[in-house]
């Protein structure tokens, strides 16, 4: 198979990942979308790799995992902090950090 | 194999540091060892920490006998060193030990000690003076509120100037110069609750830093040119580089070090700090701003003289200017009336001795006379202290008389530094004096007129350093000289001495009680060891009997074109003769002007009332300056203020603080708090930068 | 042979993808995602990425999709309705990500990367085998190597911190949810 294959696989898993993100209102499933876009730009680094040949790709893409792993921790541990304190699981509550003198934005 | 090095390299860097470790441990060779040298520069600076940081836990006096111990350790260090070069071979009498402290530009900068003749010799000359000062002020000082802070200056101090001297290469040079100009800052406006002596601080501090940035843009322009800062290197590469005709920059660089020569050792035009300095206490004043720092415009210009020499712009200005200091000072010293303040412009005088005699590469000479000077005058300020402190600290020589049979003490050894200041004859000074002026005159060409001057100088000394002996110590006895001959030391209420103000007698300010050398062991001592070497010092270079101090720095000075180009001994005895005459003639006048016929300098003073005027205010450079630069530049200052700052400064802000604002308010609903927005805004946000990019590759 | 296994895990892949963003049970979801990283796993032996295909498998698809089921069932995996609010985001989101798949395939396609459309350089023995990628991490990827394992130490002491019972803000006696999960 060629590697413009694998890159555009990866190209079509991200875009689903990002349109995933902005959709979903669970913080819990807009995690796992993250982990979408963090494994497609994945199978990119490891299909650059192999195209190179040079398996400093995947080295990286070693890291990533690592990255996303550390993610998923501190995103599951706010998770259950905000079950633990009562509120409620759902991105759009989340919003003390606007501006408290205009009003927020409706949805 | 080899990628387990590249990650070794990570930690590379420890080795050669350890390997630094290790040399500054050992020294390249155990004979080259700089240990003594190491001890040397940071014995006073230990003292100056300990004292510093005990303030509240040691008595006062046991905190002036660490500073003057500390100070005593630094000159046994010091003659460890001297016995340690002396050890060796005559032509490899120097060492260099250091270790890089950082690395830029392609250039180590390293932190070396150099030490070689010259900075050993000038190393015992400050330590030596030094610990004699120390001893005196331990006594001279114990009544004062900030007992500590003055002892942990004071050898701050003396770190400074040892830096300054030892400094292997001439960043740490600029660095101790530095220091040398802050300690000088410290201790002159010690008494910082005094007006008078904050200002003089500052006054002080401005003009040394226009010397400090001559001598950073000369060691800018000689780093470009020699590609090296490290003196023993700049040295041996001058020889290359003088081969082709010299670049402008040497003369630039030349006359950049004589600037910061100039700024220091209080020469014409950059001179006016020194008289005012002289609000510092007066062991300060005998320290500092008369035996060491102020000499060390003449150990710059020895310890660079390829560089000065190269230039014959830069020796001659050097030598005019030296010569015009010496004789405005000596011609102000003959009016003042401040006894501190007529020491202070002998001392600007006798220093500019010393740079012209430099300037005519008579460097031995002038290094011998800038040890003669140092002990002589540290002599006359420790004297002129202990007068001070009997007249209740007047220091105007006006009110003072008779104090002969008050203080014999004082008179004797105030008189031996007079006398070997006038140059009277097989004095220590008479010897280093009349050596410059005839290797002066050796020189001939502009050089003549130099030491014509030179002569003209030396018979204005004579009759000031006289008249002050004859004004404090002869004469009918003032008041306080007569309740001190009954056995009381006169008590004054705490006033400033330059203002008459009343002042407190609380920290910050001079202490309540005054000691005079006739009641202090410790005072006594200090004053007798100086009196002593200022009387045989110049011993050690008789004219062909000795010449010990010419030898001992001929290697340092072997390069310079005039090494071996020296006066006979004939003509530098026929010269010592003339010297002799005129000290004679001079104190001659001194005594009938102001002993036999007392009321003629009086007279003389209404005669030429314009030429008094001028005398008394120092030839105006005080108001010259106050017109052509103080006030222009508060002009300039209160102009900046009331316009610039007021609606150009201010009107930029507020528009700007004001725009932000209106911005901010504008774009705030976009923080909504809403994750998704902020997902949104950089999703699109990503997506139309990488349109941007396509498009931009097209 | 190798066409037909990509199209089967490319399948697989974008199914789990699109499973992950459109089933309403975060349950499902995370099964879903599950099935996409087995999928991928797949590919990254085709792309001679053993070690990684079989840290793929076990790191991720184990371990922590582990945690995922664990977090879900602990609060709760709610419904949540797809068509039911969200608002701007939620409408714009398949224009956002279309534009998105848009711009990366202009990107893939205009590319100038001959290299692309072909199935890549002759590969030196032992690629991406675990002895070749532990040799790099222990020699020239040491340090990133290093920093990766302090990040995951920082990054799980501070999920103890946020996730720990906080003494003041809630009586601790109760721990059953209630008003969450039950809708």
């Amino acid at each position: 198979m060629d590697i413009v294959w694998y890159v555009a696989l990866s190209a079509v898993i991200f875009s689903i990942g990002a349109g995933g993100l902005l959709a979903r209102r669970s913080p819990l499933v807009m995690l796992l979308c993250l982990e979408l876009m963090l494994n497609a730009s994945n199978l990119a680094l490891i299909a650059f790799a192999r195209m190179w040949a040079n398996v400093d790709g995947q080295i990286f893409a070693l890291v990533v995992m690592v990255v996303a792993a550390c993610e998923v921790v501190v995103g599951l541990g706010i998770i259950v902090a905000l079950y633990r304190n009562r509120v409620a699981i759902d991105i759009d509550e989340l919003d003390s950090l606007r501006d408290p003198t205009e009003g927020a934005i409706s949805d | 194999m080899t990628e387990l090095l590249t990650s070794a390299e990570l930690f590379g860097n420890v080795a050669p540091l350890l390997a630094h470790a290790a040399d500054f441990a050992e020294g390249a060779r155990p004979e080259h060892s700089a240990t003594y040298g190491w001890l040397l520069l940071f014995t006073p600076l230990v003292g100056a920490i300990v004292i510093g940081l005990t303030w509240k836990k040691v008595s006062d006096r046991a905190a002036g006998l660490i500073g003057t111990a500390a100070i005593f350790l630094a000159f046994g260090a010091a003659l460890a060193c001297f016995a340690q070069l002396m050890g060796m071979d005559p032509e490899e009498r120097h060492i260099l030990a250091g270790y890089t402290y950082a690395q830029a530009f392609g250039v180590d900068f390293r932190f070396d000690i150099y030490i070689d003749q010259l900075s050993v010799f000038m190393a015992l000359v400050v330590t030596g003076v030094s610990a004699m000062i120390h001893l005196y002020s331990v006594a001279y000082m114990k009544s004062d509120a900030g007992y500590h802070r003055f002892f942990s200056y004071l050898n701050f101090f003396v770190f400074s100037m040892l830096l300054l001297v030892l400094a292997g290469n001439l960043a740490l040079l600029v660095v101790g110069w530095a220091f040398v100009g802050a300690a000088s800052y410290l201790l002159i406006s010690y008494w910082y609750r005094r007006e008078t002596a904050t200002a003089a601080g500052i006054k002080a501090f401005v003009i040394n830093v226009i010397g400090d940035v001559g001598i950073v843009v000369a060691a800018y322009l000689l780093w470009t040119e020699l590609g090296t800062l490290t003196i023993p290197s700049m040295l041996a590469n001058a020889e290359d580089a003088f081969t082709v005709a010299p670049s402008p920059e040497y003369t630039a660089a030349a006359l950049l070090l004589l600037v910061g020569a100039f700024a220091k050792s209080a020469q014409v035009p950059l001179h006016t700090w020194l008289p005012d300095a002289m609000e510092g206490p007066t062991p300060v004043s005998a320290l500092i701003h008369a035996a060491t720092m102020v000499t060390a415009g003449v150990y710059l210009i020895c310890r660079m003289h390829p560089f000065i020499e190269i230039s014959e712009t830069a020796t001659l200005t050097a030598a005019f200017l030296g010569t015009a200091t010496l004789l405005i000072a000596a011609t102000t010293a003959l009016v003042q009336t401040d006894l501190k303040r007529i020491i202070a412009y002998s001392t600007m005088s006798q220093i500019g001795y010393m740079i012209a005699g430099a300037a005519a590469a008579a460097y031995s000479a002038s290094l011998f006379h800038l040890m003669t000077h140092a002990f002589f005058k540290a002599l006359l300020f420790m004297s002129a202290g202990s007068v001070i402190a009997a007249m209740a600290s007047n220091q105007d020589v006006r009110r003072m008389g008779g104090f002969r049979k008050a203080m014999p003490f004082t008179y004797v050894v105030f008189t031996i530094g007079a006398l070997t200041l006038a140059g009277f004859p097989f004095f220590s000074g008479f010897f280093s004096k009349d050596e410059i002026i005839s290797y002066t005159l050796h020189r001939g060409g502009a050089f003549t007129v130099i030491a014509a001057g030179m002569y003209i100088g030396a018979i204005l000394t004579a009759i000031y350093s006289m008249r002050a002996v004859f004004l404090v110590f002869h004469g009918e006895p003032c008041d306080e000289a007569k309740q001190l001959e009954g056995g009381e030391l006169a008590h004054g209420s705490p006033v400033n001495p330059a203002t008459g103000a009343l002042e407190d007698t609380d920290v910050g300010f001079p202490g309540p009680d005054h000691q005079i050398a006739e009641r202090e062991g410790e005072m006594r001592t200090a004053m007798s060891v100086l009196a002593f070497l200022a009387v045989v010092a110049g011993a050690v270079q008789i004219p062909g009997v000795t010449h010990l101090i010419e030898s001992w720095l001929e290697p340092v000075f072997e390069d310079s074109r005039y090494a071996h180009d020296i006066p006979s001994i004939a003509t530098q005895w026929i010269g010592l003769g003339v010297g002799a005459a005129i000290a004679l003639t001079g104190i001659a006048i001194a005594y009938w002007t102001y002993v036999a016929n007392r009321g003629v300098s009086e007279r003389l003073a209404t005669r030429f009332g314009r030429l008094h005027e001028l005398l008394s205010n120092a030839w105006y450079f005080d108001r010259i300056y106050d017109a052509m630069i103080v006030r222009p530049a508060s002009a300039i200052a209160s102009f900046c203020n009331n316009v610039v700052e007021r609606f150009v400064v201010q009107g930029i802000v507020e528009g700007a603080t004001g725009a932000a604002k209106s911005g901010a308010s504008r774009i705030r609903s976009w923080q909504s708090g809403l994750a998704r927005v902020y997902a949104l805004s950089v999703i699109g946000g990503t997506t139309i930068i990488a349109i941007y990019f396509l498009v931009l590759a097209k | 042979m190798v066409p037909i296994l990509f199209f089967i895990a490319a399948f697989g892949a974008i199914g789990g993808a699109v499973g992950v963003v459109m089933l309403k049970n975060p349950f499902f979801s995370v099964l879903a995602l599950v099935g996409h990283l087995f999928s991928l796993a797949v590919l990254f032996l085709l792309l001679y990425a053993e070690f990684l295909a079989a840290a793929q498998l076990i790191v991720y698809a184990g371990a922590v999709m582990v945690l995922y089921v664990f977090v879900v069932s602990y609060v709760g995996g709610a419904d949540e309705p797809l068509d039911d609010g969200g608002g701007a985001p939620r409408a714009l989101a398949p224009i956002f990500g279309g534009a998105l798949l848009a711009v990366l395939a202009v990107a893939i396609g205009a590319s100038g990367l001959k290299a692309l459309d072909s199935e890549g350089a002759e590969l030196p023995a032992g690629f991406g085998e675990p002895a070749q990628i532990g040799d790099l991490l222990l020699t020239r990827f040491l340090l990133p190597f290093e920093i990766a394992s302090f990040l995951l130490t920082v990054a799980a002491v501070g999920a103890v911190i946020l996730a720990r019972r906080r003494r003041g803000l809630e009586p601790i006696a109760d721990e059953t949810p209630t008003d969450e999960g039950s809708s």
